[in-house]
């Protein structure tokens, strides 16, 4: 009988059955950044602990950097702060850090695979939920909190329960204009925002396969939004040609044996799943969200839905979220009016990201009353961007240009919405008061449908901009 | 083990962690303090509208054991979530079901938290409305929750229950006790030595 991906790595990284029952996992990735990890450097000073493993810990800093010119000091004192105390935790505790003078900082979910950190077969945590990314090269990574951090920091482990595994199988092939978020979101509508809880998901299946690893990281990143603190994609080919030649991936022959472990380490075909759940990929069209957690989504051509369309228990739920939005049910999600159009952060702020933007920006210009932003995921990214003219495509448009951080996705920063103002996101939550205000509003969707909504002023069909361009 | 105290029931599917903790008091280096923002925005949304928050309710000031329904701290795995329920005065919370993250966390500053049918869970709520002094107990021995003349069973993972009995919830000391251990198992994983040798 063979064995999951999960089960693998899971055996490998078992020190041993810890006297509660939970086992004690070694983590082989420890990536840290400025907002979860300082009160975590205190405990460890307080029990004059050191880091167990300074050499498999990584920092940068992406939170709280302001997007629009990252001169220090910041002009907000406590962003200031956090940045210096992740500073002076990093040198006294011997571990790297990416900071804003290095050139490779940026979201720590889009470093790390950019840097050849993140490799198959690893346990990986970081003191965030969006750590399920790093699953897309078939590495277990789970987000955790700040007394986890402690506890990797003066361990390189944690404590934890064993994981279920639901195979996600994909068929068929996307249509143009259809993206691994919308991939996603169908996921979370269907299977739910608890769904998941318990379980890691691997997603397979035709388009899965085809999927690039920029997709990939999309659609594991949102994982947790549908309750599942792990998912991942069995590395393949497509795994191993991104890896070749990173910084931190082993170079020359040890590389090809790596590639054999990395294979290895691959869910058996005759594998045992708890679950398995299909979807039609064929069929699926761009989706938007219209609620107030991310299951709460349709395709952009279908009607919000009310509470008279939902089972009982859910009623209050769709009830709240409409109010809140301002929707009405029975409306079409299309023709949505929006006032801020936000392109970036860990779920699509990677460089075919920008591309796809770019490919429906090119050549149009931003509503006069949308505010446009654009926010590569990282310094790399946004220099690669700006070598293929990018930057000029999104300024033309009227978009702003900006210096990589999470921006907009979740309000530590200056960017954020005002009052009420809705905003078409390729973000990942559209939570209340997500986005800095406590009545925004936010729209999940791709980005080349952010970018779609932001010429158009209001949610559109992004296939309608893409025929006839050559695609 | 047992907690007993008045309650609080927020009612509510799906309450995330950046409506517990709104993300701009996560722009700090500690964590105190973070009690009096402890959900903050809807407090002032329900203040705008008319409709007082059960945490702004001075009947419930004291209360011990917060109530909820499903998917409990589901998104962010902020820790500032639990750490600012904790220090406002909640020592286990009783709900439908819970995020994985957010149970973790809690669990991790020594808050329980019990999963009840949804029955319960609108009985304890009905319960605590009525009689704000009510006194509710969480059994983590027995695995129930107690209020008034009303018993539910619990629910909790093993593991989380087995660490909180033997009060080792905390989880440092248990990860640090065989340092020795943790470098075998680093030594079989060949990307810890850079696939060095051929043995993969």
């Amino acid at each position: 009988m063979g064995a999951t991906l999960l089960q693998k790595v899971w055996d490998l990284h078992t020190v041993r059955r810890l006297p509660t029952g939970q086992t004690q996992l070694l983590i082989g990735l420890h990536l840290v950044h400025e907002v979860t990890s300082p009160q975590a450097f205190d405990m460890l000073r307080l029990r004059g602990q050191r880091v167990a493993f300074p050499d498999r810990t990584f920092a940068t800093v992406d939170h709280i950097v302001p997007t629009d010119g990252q001169l220090r000091p910041f002009a907000d004192d406590m962003a200031e702060q956090m940045m210096a105390a992740l500073e002076r935790n990093c040198r006294e505790f011997g571990i790297p850090l990416f900071g804003l003078d290095s050139g490779d900082q940026g979201i720590v979910h889009v470093i790390g695979p950019e840097l050849g950190l993140t490799q198959p077969g690893m346990t990986i945590a970081c003191g965030d939920s969006h750590t399920s990314t790093h699953g897309a090269f078939g590495a277990v990574a789970f987000g955790i909190g700040t007394s986890q951090v402690r506890d990797v920091l003066a361990s390189q482990c944690l404590a934890m329960d064993a994981l279920k595994v639901r195979r996600i199988h994909v068929g068929g092939a996307l249509q143009p204009g259809v993206y691994a978020k919308d991939v996603i979101l169908a996921i979370i509508r269907s299977l739910g925002v608890q769904g998941g809880v318990g379980f890691a998901y691997e997603y397979a299946g035709p388009v899965v396969e085809r999927m690039t690893m920029d997709a990939r990281m999309t659609l594991c990143n949102m994982s947790i939004e549908g309750g599942a603190r792990v998912g991942y994609v069995n590395p393949d080919e497509t795994t191993l040609a991104y890896l070749k030649a990173r910084r931190f991936a082993p170079p020359g022959e040890a590389f090809d044996r790596a590639a054999r472990w990395w294979r290895s380490i691959a869910s058996d075909a005759d594998a045992i799943y708890d679950d398995e759940v299909r979807i039609d990929g064929s069929g699926l069209r761009p989706m938007v969200t219209w609620g107030i957690n991310p299951g709460q989504s349709a395709a952009v051509d279908e009607r919000v839905p009310g509470p008279a369309d939902v089972p009982d228990g859910d009623r209050a739920a769709v009830t709240d979220a409409l109010a809140y939005m301002g929707l009405e049910a029975g409306a079409r999600i299309a023709g949505t009016k929006v006032d801020v159009a936000f392109i970036g952060s860990c779920t699509n702020g990677r460089l075919s990201d920008l591309q796809e933007a770019a490919r429906v920006v090119r050549g149009r210009r931003v509503a006069r009353h949308v505010r446009g932003l654009v926010v590569p995921g990282s310094r790399q990214v946004r220099e690669a961007a700006e070598r293929e003219g990018l930057h000029d495509v999104f300024r033309e448009a009227g978009f702003e240009w900006r210096q990589a951080g999470c921006s907009m996705c979740l309000a530590m920063n200056p960017d954020r919405l005002e009052g009420r103002e809705l905003c078409a996101s390729s973000s990942n939550r559209n939570f209340k008061g997500r986005q800095g205000s406590p009545t925004g509003r936010t729209l999940l969707m791709s980005p080349a449908m952010v970018a779609a909504a932001a010429v158009a002023g209001e949610v559109v069909d992004v296939r309608r901009l893409l025929t006839g361009d050559g695609a | 083990m047992t907690i007993t105290g008045t309650a609080v029931a927020l009612r509510g599917e799906d309450i995330d962690t950046d409506r517990i903790m709104p993300a701009r008091f996560l722009r700090a280096v500690s964590f105190d303090g973070l009690e009096a923002h402890v959900f903050e925005d809807d407090r002032r949304a329900g203040a705008a509208a008319g409709t007082s928050h059960p945490f702004d309710d001075p009947a419930r000031a004291g209360a011990r054991i917060l109530l909820v329904n499903r998917n409990f701290g589901c998104g962010s795995s902020r820790e500032h979530a639990p750490q600012a329920l904790a220090r406002w005065g909640i020592k286990a919370i009783v709900g439908e079901s819970f995020a994985e993250i957010f149970f973790s966390n809690a669990t991790a500053l020594g808050v329980p938290c019990v999963s009840v049918a949804p029955e319960a869970a609108a009985a304890l709520m009905e319960l605590a409305d009525r009689d704000p002094a009510g006194a509710v107990t969480v059994d983590l021995d027995r695995m129930a929750v107690r209020s008034g003349p009303l018993e539910a069973a619990c629910a909790m993972p093993g593991a989380a229950r087995n660490a909180f009995l033997s009060g080792t919830w905390d989880a440092t000391a248990l990860l640090t006790a065989d340092f020795a251990a943790v470098r075998e198992a680093a030594a079989r994983l060949p990307y810890l030595s850079g696939f060095a040798t051929g043995r993969a």
